[in-house]
């Protein structure tokens, strides 16, 4: 069972696609562009659709999805953490 | 191998429409209540009421006549009849419907009041419905459908399945001489520069720079209060998981495919002066105002991919709507005319859901009601650059 996808094999984020994910679960997830396959652990209950980390990406990292710059950390994330407003921010508005 | 044959009404400008309506197009706010009478009148006209007309000038004025005389024009309208305040105006929306060929006339209610306009349009709107309900359907090829696309209420599941699905549809029909037009300037902003490198030529993608570098400073910048976080992404979109307007333009732009690049910029509402091919049309992403000025621009079928279910439709140009969000195609079945969440499941591939739009779509133009249209969605609203007068 696959519940996140990762667009790119450069990406820092990959989005869940399961609805139900909760804190410590192991997921699966497949990388399209490359189609390979990881497993990562995933630190809080995140919703469908919404991103988790696949690695550590420090305040002020630019995070990268479609292989492109999405945005910067505004905090520190762990991997398998969720990334979204509260600690990511665009840099254009 | 899927059909590339659709059957269609071919217009007197050998344009050809997937719809037959006979509209009746109020040219202003205060001639809604007649053109919405005559509707009730004459069983199938369509009445498209809207909120302006009145005390416009300049470029807002010139765009208002555009999409009025497009939405007319549209090879889905098969006949208009137009009623506004006073002639000038009215009979201006008239003679631009007129070149097209189809059958139009104007009525102005100043100096003969509502009843007695609205039964004259009305016994005209029903010799223009019985004599449309006589055209026939022909079969078509590729090269007479244009299809336009925009995305509404998009998540991140948009630029993993809908999105991308609508982009392998626009890479097969392109070489087989479709038009197509995507827009929602605001909403590329983030991949403005790859949007730019998908232009045909150097000329083009400067074209498009400059348009979209002029929403910026013309729009945006002066009005803008902080930061545009709350609007673009919208709640919904930040609902469905998307956080940034970056992360949202990368998945907008998964909607014209990987190889198809766009032979020319359009001004809202304006049709396509270069043959067959990928346009980019400078619009809001407001999903109404861009479908509006999409049809009006010419195109007769549109392609809507959403993420966490936008339920937009449109009085003269069928919507068919898409999502891959399993959940949004669970919670509002009814909205959605092509399921591709088998592609988040690995359970089908792009190409699969290409050719399963296709095959709606084309089953559209035959004939069959989206989703919108059984609902009765109608959203028709202009776009309007500034104060009136």
């Amino acid at each position: 069972m696959i519940h996140f996808l990762v667009h790119d094999s450069e990406d820092s984020v990959g989005v869940i696609v399961t609805e139900d994910v909760k804190a410590n679960q192991t997921l699966t997830g497949w990388v399209m562009n490359g189609d390979a396959s990881l497993d990562i652990q995933v630190l809080d209950d995140v919703p469908i659709g919404h991103k988790l980390a696949l690695q550590d990406i420090a305040s002020g990292d630019t995070v990268l999805k479609y292989g492109h710059d999405i945005g910067r950390a505004i905090a520190d994330i762990p991997k398998g953490g969720h990334v979204h407003v509260h600690n990511l921010k665009t840099k254009r508005w | 191998m899927l059909t590339d044959r659709f059957w269609g009404y071919r217009r007197e400008n050998s344009r050809v429409g997937v719809r037959n309506h006979v509209v009746i197009l109020p040219l202003d706010d205060l001639s809604n209540a007649a053109a919405e009478a005559v509707a009730n009148n004459i069983k199938g006209a369509l009445a498209i009421p809207h909120a302006y007309g009145r005390l416009q000038f300049g470029a807002d004025l010139e765009l208002f006549f555009r999409t009025l005389i497009g939405t007319g024009s549209n090879p889905n309208v098969a006949a208009v009849v137009v009623i506004g305040i006073e002639p000038g105006w009215t009979n201006r929306v008239v003679e631009g419907i007129a070149d097209t060929g189809k059958p139009v006339e104007g009525f102005a209610i100043e100096q003969i009041g509502d009843i007695d306009t609205i039964a004259a349009a009305s016994r005209k709107a029903k010799d223009y419905l019985q004599w449309a309900s006589e055209l026939q359907r022909e079969e078509c090829g590729l090269s007479d459908l244009w299809v336009s696309v925009k995305c509404g209420e998009s998540d991140t599941t948009s630029g993993l399945s809908a999105n991308p699905t609508v982009g392998n549809l626009i890479d097969k029909l392109n070489p087989l001489g479709a038009t197509t037009c995507f827009g929602e300037t605001s909403e590329i902003t983030g991949a403005e520069r790859v949007c730019a490198s998908r232009a045909k030529t150097p000329e083009v993608a400067q074209k498009f720079m400059d348009t979209w570098q002029a929403y910026m400073d013309e729009v945006i910048e002066p009005y803008k209060t902080n930061d545009l976080s709350e609007s673009q992404p919208t709640k919904g979109n930040i609902e469905g998981g998307l956080t940034t307007i970056e992360e949202k333009a990368f998945g907008n732009l998964e909607k014209i495919g990987k190889k198809t690049q766009f032979i020319d910029v359009l001004a809202p509402a304006e049709t396509p002066g270069r043959g067959a091919g990928l346009y980019f049309m400078d619009t809001s992403s407001a999903a109404a105002e861009c479908v509006t000025l999409q049809a009006a621009a010419g195109f007769v079928v549109h392609l809507f991919p959403t993420g966490q279910g936008n339920i937009i439709g449109n009085p003269i140009e069928p919507v068919i709507k898409l999502s891959g969000n399993p959940r949004t195609v669970r919670t509002m079945k009814e909205h959605i005319d092509v399921d591709v969440s088998g592609l988040l499941r690995r359970e089908m591939t792009l190409d699969e859901a290409g050719d399963r739009l296709i095959d709606m779509t084309l089953r559209t133009c035959n004939g069959r009601l989206t989703a919108a249209e059984a609902l009765g969605h109608r959203e028709f609203v202009l776009t309007k650059l500034y104060r009136s007068a």
